[in-house]
């Protein structure tokens, strides 16, 4: 086993840091980039954000109450599904569109997570918050980015190809048929990302949770291990997120006369 | 056989409307733009949403799967959607006989859509419906895009399939010389009413 270290940080370190990016915000200044303000307003809230989950996360690991860690996970699942939505620009009137995201989000990450730490981790107790949530954390992230994409491609190419969809219904295929094309093109797009971070997974970028646990003196050998999971379960979780997104929106865009609604889309 | 009939029927701008056509008859309806003649081709066919009794024959529109009855009660577009690049994958099979009746060929079938007369497409649109042997037809301009020459024919190819299937249309058209050629009856639109 390797021997290594963790060296923990102090504020002098951060300082540090946080000077090489006043840095970058002088050079904006200078070259009139007129980014500085949003660099230095993003810099603040990645700092306040960060540090209250530090906090949050230390009182969670501390209580171990699978209440609080109820409630943590929800408001994750909730903020992901917000961000799933905002990010589309075609999406589904009402409750469908934030519901859609928010559902296969949590059929996918959210039980592909809880089933990963109970069955795979076996953490004691099982909900053991210093698994759990991170990996939820994780799963979200990245899962919403897949059902964002796929669903905001659903709905942008089946309103642009809404002529198609019809002259199909028109000629008597039935929704299934008329809209699988772009259905099938909604889905791969959605996978795409992860698909693409795996190809490149050790040869161009080291993953972040990998580079993590390096630098707080893992073996990196455990720590691919622990990264390949990781990125087995977030295409899983990316894959069955995206396709149940798809599937309940494609759904939602024809009525029960198998009539293309495209009034039920912004 | 194609009896249709048509109780009551209405949407936002349309009707209610009622009519009937029987089998080998075709009804020609026009109209000023804009005074619902598509609107009324589309409810019949269970496109948009809309309230009122459609019967073909023994079929209820409502107790008929969708895909079923858009299958027998046929709409044709003014401009016709096509969702492959060439025509071939649009229609199970192209009859020989109906292709050259409208002055096409087999070629035609593998050039691409989009480098095709305006014209052309209308041609095929008609073939890629008629070769799925609707019961009624319902036909919004069918022939404006196409020369005198190519209406006639289209007219001649329509009016045999109708006598052969004795099946229905509903016709839509502008041209009083052309409603006086193909109409076994004909009524106005206006403001969504049929006159």
């Amino acid at each position: 086993m390797n021997e290594a270290t963790f060296i923990a940080l102090d504020s002098k370190d951060l300082l540090i840091a946080a000077g090489l990016l006043l840095l970058a915000g002088a050079l904006s200044w200078r070259l009139q980039l007129d980014v500085e303000r949003r660099l230095l307003i993003a810099a603040a809230r990645s700092t306040v954000q960060l540090l209250l989950l530090g906090l949050i996360l230390h009182t969670i690991f501390a209580s171990q109450s699978p209440w609080l860690i109820t409630l943590v996970m929800t408001v994750m699942l909730g903020v992901a599904g917000y961000e799933a939505w905002s990010r589309q620009t075609r999406r589904l009137r009402g409750w469908w569109g934030y519901g859609t995201g928010t559902l296969s989000m949590l059929l996918s990450s959210f039980t592909i997570a809880v089933m990963s730490v109970a069955i795979i981790l076996q953490p004691s107790p099982w909900y053991h918050p210093q698994y759990l949530i991170p990996l939820l954390g994780m799963m979200l992230g990245n899962t919403m980015t897949g059902i964002a994409v796929a669903m905001d491609t659903l709905g942008r190419e089946t309103w642009s190809r809404r002529g198609e969809i019809e002259a199909r219904l028109m000629l008597g295929d039935l929704p299934g048929l008329a809209i699988g094309d772009i259905r099938r093109g909604a889905l791969r797009a959605g996978l795409i990302p992860i698909i693409n971070s795996m190809t490149t997974a050790g040869v161009v970028s080291l993953p972040g949770m990998m580079t993590g646990q390096i630098l707080a003196g893992g073996d990196p050998f455990e720590a691919a291990k622990y990264q390949l999971m990781i990125l087995f379960l977030i295409a899983a979780g990316t894959a069955l997120g995206s396709a149940s997104a798809v599937v309940i929106m494609s759904r939602r865009l024809f009525d029960e006369r198998d009539r293309l609604r495209l009034d039920r889309l912004h | 056989m194609g009896s249709l009939r048509v109780t009551d029927l209405q949407r936002p701008g349309l009707g209610p409307v009622s009519l009937s056509i029987g089998p080998g008859e075709t009804l020609c309806v026009h109209g000023s733009s804009g005074s619902g003649k598509t609107l009324l081709l589309r409810a019949i066919a269970d496109l948009d949403p809309n309230q009122g009794q459609v019967t073909l024959d023994e079929l209820i529109r409502e107790k008929t799967p969708a895909a079923q009855w858009r299958r027998a009660v046929m709409y044709l577009a003014p401009e016709a959607h096509w969702w492959a690049e060439q025509a071939r994958p649009h229609a199970p099979a192209w009859p020989e006989a109906m292709l050259s009746a409208l002055g096409l060929d087999m070629n035609t079938l593998d050039r691409e859509i989009r480098l095709l007369s305006s014209g052309e497409r209308q041609r095929l649109a008609l073939i890629r419906a008629l070769v799925r042997e609707p019961r009624v037809l319902l036909l919004d301009e069918p022939t404006a895009n196409l020369d005198p020459h190519s209406t006639e024919a289209a007219e001649k190819l329509i009016g045999d399939y109708l006598q052969q299937h004795a099946a229905a249309a509903l016709w839509i058209t502008h041209d009083p010389a052309q409603r006086a050629r193909v109409a076994t009856h004909v009524r106005q639109m206006d403001r969504g009413n049929l006159l």
